[in-house]
């Protein structure tokens, strides 16, 4: 219902752009105007449309709190009474029955009776709010087409302030990058303030016990469940390890035989494949992991801990036998070959980087290709590869997929491949997909491990970027 | 003179010693380096495989076709659905191989149990068009469960342990005589691609999830291109040199390498929680992906406007054309080829992202197909953890044909960035 | 061309002024426009004629012929950027190469240690003879080859490692050095010879790219020299320095031509005067005139060599 104002605003936009034009013309005929009309058109359309776009924005942004506040100043006792988590997941529920959807679960006595008025409360305030907010637009719009009408005038400089808005607007595209990054910290930061308020942030740094899961009732806040966050971050760190014991050396020598040793053909054959081994979605590796990569380790250690077992060495041969296809070598193997085209494009564009006079000073000497390299260009640009390292790190840290796929799901202490391991991505999918409310402490620590894994990744891309900025100044 | 002449003998002599070990290293080196390239183009080749053998049977399927009487006692007219059709052919084929039931039915309802539900509502919508044909035989074609088909496939096999598979014996001996009878037919699957997702393995297709992924990217390009190639355009063309700038780059830069899963997170928080849009929706899913995108485009579009000569703006501007003009007459419609290259290969990255999908609540079942941007919907990559997640094996062949179909998409929109790039990108 | 083709010379090595006669006369007389002239060479050019006995004179070269190059030519790819260069190189003696940009005396120059070889489609023909023996032979080792024949670069490259392992680079390579204490002789011994030893005694392990631009060249050359090499090839070494860097490497020169065989190639023709034995005049590709630096200098045979030292063209 409220969407019939958009049509409006669009013909009163066009309206203002032919008014505007006309007006140009008439007031500016036999004179030399500094502007051509087309240009008068565009700044009072101009001048229409964005105070009634701001005014929408600002109504979307915080309509939704306004909403809040009013629904919880003429809320009925009881529901005042509810916890915080509880009061919020009501006025959803309000919401949903408002706006004729059910509700997301079943309320017990007094609030099952008080949904459906407090549904058409919500929905009452909803339209008393939007349609606030386009009426508000729609004056903004008037307010503005009046005041550029009484502008137009001949020497008006209706092209540079026509330009001057699109740079502002152009701006304002480039802002959004930023508003993003601010979103991102904010959301992080607000959500796992909330959450550290129940569970003290050393505990959940420090804590060696994670199981979220434990929280049986529904109005438990904090001091259920352990939210020990130490071993996921062991469980993310012994995966990035095992990834980057793959992706490092595979990555860096296919990358130093591809610029230092391939012919062009060759290179036009490779490069493409390994673009493609890029472009593969983490889902498909996933896919992967959990049904070719993990099954088939399984078999060979299986194997082997069965022709152990019953040896000398029979204790190994027992656990050999009892390993998972979710072990962490699984997982970490998998995303090390997801990295190997990552590490090795950047590596690449590093050694490339490398002033062919070092390549030259070398070959004079009467060194070989290996030695050149070996002892020549890595040195030169370890910086770089250790620049490159630390992204594909940072990749390997924030990487879900695979994980979620093919890791497990208990969180252990360990530095041993073949144990299950969890990752700090897998329990924030874990923890936000099941079928829980909203604002309990538990869906809260994902954004507690949102924030750590944020940090930490910013992090190493800002140390990462930083050297290879700087290792690239040197040669330019 | 002839000192000279003998100590170079000795020293040539001395480096030639060392020349056997040092050309074994380098070749070692060599080797390793070859090697490396070997494992990675093996494990892409391995991957391909594996998908590929997963996949390819899930894009046949086997059909059971069988003549069936119409019993009219055991008909609704009014409401065929009704009808418990699965109960009557099974009946009915149990009798065409002479098998007699026990009391409890029980050699029915093992029957019943190879036909597919769709069996039901392919007979009911022949009565409902054609009530004229209660009372007569007519010829009935209709897929055979999951586990009847993964038998056929070969993926179920007699040697395993009755216990352990999930058709009996009896069952599997019934699918052979049929089969022999020649009433079972292999055939395209074309409900892969005409179906949303079900939970019944045989009825379960890609095209609801296409679609939402359709309308989600639809929503991204909508938001990210024009913002991207936006925020571009002020950076390159624009933007003067001082801090805010810096800041502005230094944060795109890490934008694009913040870990997807935060921006399900952002999501989930700003538009979900805070702005009340609608779960699971492809708006939400679109939004999400275009702040994703966004760093890319941008990086993109601006290394293709760098790519436009200076002298180009020079002599747009010599000419008396304000700077945008300049900017949006000249440098941009050159720069268009890459920048057009760079949001398609951002797209496909976008169609591929599963992480934030999940955490905006994608990661439910969906039936049927997605007919609005602001309700729940499936999406290909999310589809394919769901199935994956699934516990019935026949998804296990559906999940990599789904993967077929989501890399398919990704080739085409690459392909179209190489097509585009070769034909129209200008060295300068 | 309106001058006399072949003028006859006025100094020591005067002879016939007759085509035919010019591989005699110290080098090879290759008109580039002229195709008479290349007809007549044609005739004249095999066999291959004995190297000259290069006169020993004041200043001028002190050694046998150390390289012989006979119709060396270089393609790169499809581009011939050098055409059938015969010249003589004296031991213990700096011969300079000469010519205007992009003549063929870099290309020249790399061939000898056959650094051409690095790059991808380089071709080259011709035989050239280090001691007798042909260097672009199957049975010859580029590597090998390299450590005799040493090379410095127009922009000093040390590699970013220390001012000792830069030096000790070579030799450890190719495993000269059997101990600590031998490797640390070489060292110390080849800064000494290219006169940086005072210089950086006390920061032998800070890097060498921390050196002044004159530094880094000595640095380079004392690498080259840590191997022992036989031949200096030297590619415009001091176009990058200022003047008085320039003095000292050039003065560096005049001292290592005691020891090594020494082939620079400078744009300079003052630097070519004052350093040089021997000059060979490159343009187009071929090489124009070769003779002492001193009768190059004060008198040319060939009009473009005239035209270009006196600088009308270059």
């Amino acid at each position: 219902m409220t969407w019939l104002f958009l049509p409006i605003l669009i013909a009163a936009a066009v309206a203002a752009f032919l008014g505007g034009r006309a007006l140009a013309r008439r007031r500016s005929s036999g004179l030399r105007a500094h502007s051509r009309p087309g240009q008068h058109g565009a700044l009072a359309l101009i001048w229409t449309a964005a105070p009634a776009l701001a005014v929408l924005l600002a109504a979307a942004v915080f309509a939704p709190g306004l909403e809040q506040q009013l629904m919880a100043s003429g809320a009925p006792e009881a529901v005042q009474e509810l916890e915080p988590f509880r009061r919020q997941a009501f006025y959803a529920d309000a919401g949903a029955v408002g706006a004729g959807r059910p509700a997301a679960q079943i309320w017990p006595a007094p609030y099952a009776e008080l949904l459906p008025a407090e549904g058409r409360r919500a929905a009452r305030i909803d339209l008393m709010l939007s349609l606030g907010g386009w009426v508000a637009a729609l004056l903004a719009a008037a307010l503005g087409a009046l005041y550029v009408f009484s502008r137009i005038r001949p020497d008006l400089r209706a092209r540079n302030r026509v330009e001057g808005w699109i740079v502002g607007a152009l701006f304002a595209c480039s802002a959004v990058a930023v508003l993003t990054t601010i979103g991102i910290v904010a959301s992080l930061v607000f959500d796992s303030t909330r959450f550290f308020a129940s569970v003290p942030i050393t505990e959940f740094l420090f804590g060696t016990q994670w199981s979220p899961q434990t929280a049986i009732r529904a109005d438990q806040v904090g001091s259920t469940g352990a939210f020990g966050a130490l071993p996921l971050f062991a469980g993310t760190f012994l995966i990035m390890l095992i990834a980057m014991t793959v992706a490092a050396p595979v990555g860096l020598f296919s990358a130093i035989y591809l610029s230092e040793y391939a012919g062009p053909a060759f290179r036009a054959t490779v490069k493409p494949v390994l673009e493609i081994l890029a472009g593969v979605p983490t889902v498909v590796y996933g896919f992967f992991a959990a049904l070719t990569v993990g099954p088939a380790m399984r078999g060979f250690f299986n194997g082997v801990g069965a022709l152990l077992a019953g040896g000398p060495l029979d204790p190994v041969g027992q656990y050999l036998m009892l390993v998972q296809n979710q072990m962490a070598l699984v997982a970490g193997g998998v995303m090390g070959i997801m990295l190997i085209p990552f590490v090795s494009s950047l590596s690449d564009d590093i050694i490339n980087a490398v002033p062919q006079s070092l390549r030259d000073g070398s070959y004079a000497m009467g060194a070989t290709k290996s030695e050149t390299v070996s002892r020549v260009l890595l040195p030169a640009a370890l910086p770089g590869v250790a620049g490159a390292m630390l992204l594909a790190m940072s990749r390997a840290i924030g990487e879900t997929m695979i994980v979620t796929m093919a890791a497990g799901l208990a969180a252990r202490l360990t530095l041993n491949p073949l144990d299950t391991v969890t990752t700090v991505t897998v329990q924030i999918v874990t923890l936000l997909t099941g079928d829980q409310e909203f604002d309990s402490p538990k869906t809260l620590a994902a954004f507690g491990l949102g924030l750590t894994l944020f940090v930490v990744t910013l992090l190493l891309n800002i140390i990462a970027q930083r050297i290879v900025i700087t290792y690239r100044q040197q040669y330019d | 003179m002839t000192e000279a002449t003998q100590t170079d003998g000795a020293r040539v002599n001395r480096l030639r010693a060392g020349l056997k070990r040092r050309y074994a290293r380098e070749q070692r080196f060599r080797a390793y380096g070859l090697l490396a390239i070997a494992v990675a183009v093996g494990f892409l080749l391995l991957l391909l495989g594996r998908i590929v053998e997963q996949g390819h049977t899930a894009f046949y399927s086997h059909a059971m076709t069988a003549p069936v009487y119409m019993d009219p006692p055991r008909i609704d007219r009014a409401y065929p659905q009704g009808t418990n059709f699965e109960q009557l052919v099974a009946e009915q084929q149990l009798r065409r191989l002479g098998i007699v039931d026990d009391a409890q039915g029980t050699k029915a309802s093992a029957m019943r149990g190879l036909f597919s539900s769709e069996l039901k509502f392919i007979a009911a919508e022949r009565i409902a068009r054609q009530p004229g044909l209660v009372g007569q035989t007519v010829t009935l074609s209709a897929p055979l469960s999951d586990d009847a088909d993964l038998y056929l496939k070969g993926e179920i096999s007699k040697d395993t342990p009755a216990e352990q598979r999930r058709l009996s014996d009896e069952q599997i001996a019934w699918i052979d005589r049929m089969d022999a009878g020649g009433q079972i037919a292999a055939r395209f699957n074309t409900g892969l691609f005409t179906r949303g997702d079900s939970t019944e393995p045989e009825l379960a297709g890609v095209l609801g999830a296409v679609i939402g992924s359709a309308l989600m990217l639809l929503v991204t390009a909508l938001i990210a291109i024009p913002l991207g190639v936006g925020a571009a355009v002020y950076l390159e063309e624009f933007a003067p040199r001082n801090r805010l700038t810096d800041l502005i780059e230094v944060n795109i830069n890490n934008l694009a390498a913040v870990p997807s899963i935060i921006y399900g997170l952002l999501g989930l928080a700003l538009f979900i929680n805070w702005m009340h849009l609608p779960r699971a929706s492809p708006l939400v899913g679109g939004l999400v992906l275009a702040l994703m995108a966004l760093p890319t485009i941008i990086i993109a579009t601006r290394s293709s406007l760098k790519a436009v000569p200076p002298s180009i703006r020079e002599a747009a501007l010599a000419m008396g054309a304000s700077k945008t003009q300049t900017v949006f007459q000249h440098t941009l419609p050159l720069a268009m080829p890459g920048v057009m290259t760079g949001a398609i290969i951002s797209m496909a990255h976008a169609l591929g992202e599963t992480a934030p999908l999940l955490l905006i609540g994608m990661v439910s079942f969906v039936p049927g197909l997605p007919h609005s941007l602001v309700e729940p919907t499936g999406a290909l990559p999310s589809l394919v953890y769901i199935w994956e997640n699934a516990s019935e094996r026949a998804f296990h062949e559906r999940t990599a044909a789904a993967i077929l179909v989501l890399l398919a998409f990704m080739i085409v929109m690459n392909a179209a960035a190489i097509v585009l790039r070769r034909r129209f990108e200008r060295r300068w | 061309m309106k001058f006399k083709l072949f003028r006859a010379p006025e100094g020591r090595n005067g002879g016939p002024a007759d085509p035919t006669d010019a591989p005699r006369m110290g080098g090879q007389v290759l008109p580039a426009a002229d195709a008479a002239a290349e007809r007549q060479r044609d005739a004249a050019a095999t066999p291959l004629a004995p190297a000259p006995k290069p006169a020993v004179g004041a200043g001028g070269p002190v050694g046998a012929t150390k390289i012989c190059a006979r119709d060396v030519s270089v393609f790169y790819g499809d581009k011939q950027a050098l055409y059938d260069v015969s010249l003589d190189i004296p031991d213990k003696t700096v011969t300079a190469l000469i010519g205007p940009s992009g003549c063929g005396k870099s290309t020249f120059l790399r061939t000898m240690n056959r650094m051409n070889d690095t790059i991808p489609h380089a071709r080259v023909t011709g035989r050239i003879e280090m001691d007798g023996e042909d260097i672009n032979a199957k049975s010859v080792d580029p590597v090998l080859l390299r450590a005799r024949v040493g090379m410095v670069f127009q922009k000093p490259n040390p590699f970013p490692k220390s001012i000792y392992e830069n030096v000790a680079y070579g030799p450890r390579i190719h495993g000269l050095a059997t101990s600590k204490g031998e490797l640390d002789d070489i060292v110390q011994a080849s800064l000494k010879r290219a006169g940086l030893w005072e210089e950086v005694a006390d920061r032998l392990h800070s890097p060498g790219t921390g050196l002044s631009g004159g530094q880094q060249q000595r640095l380079v050359i004392a690498r080259a020299i840590a191997v022992e090499p036989e031949v200096i090839l030297m590619d415009e070494p001091c176009s990058a320095l200022d003047p008085i860097a320039t003095a000292k490497i050039e003065e560096l020169i005049d001292e290592l031509r005691e020891r090594y065989c020494i082939v620079i190639v400078t744009h300079s023709m003052a630097q070519a005067a004052r350093v040089s034995q021997r000059t060979a005049f490159f343009h187009l590709g071929r090489l124009v005139e070769t003779g002492d630096t001193e009768d190059i200098f004060t008198n040319p045979r060939e009009r473009r060599t005239l035209d270009y030292i006196t600088g009308r063209f270059g």
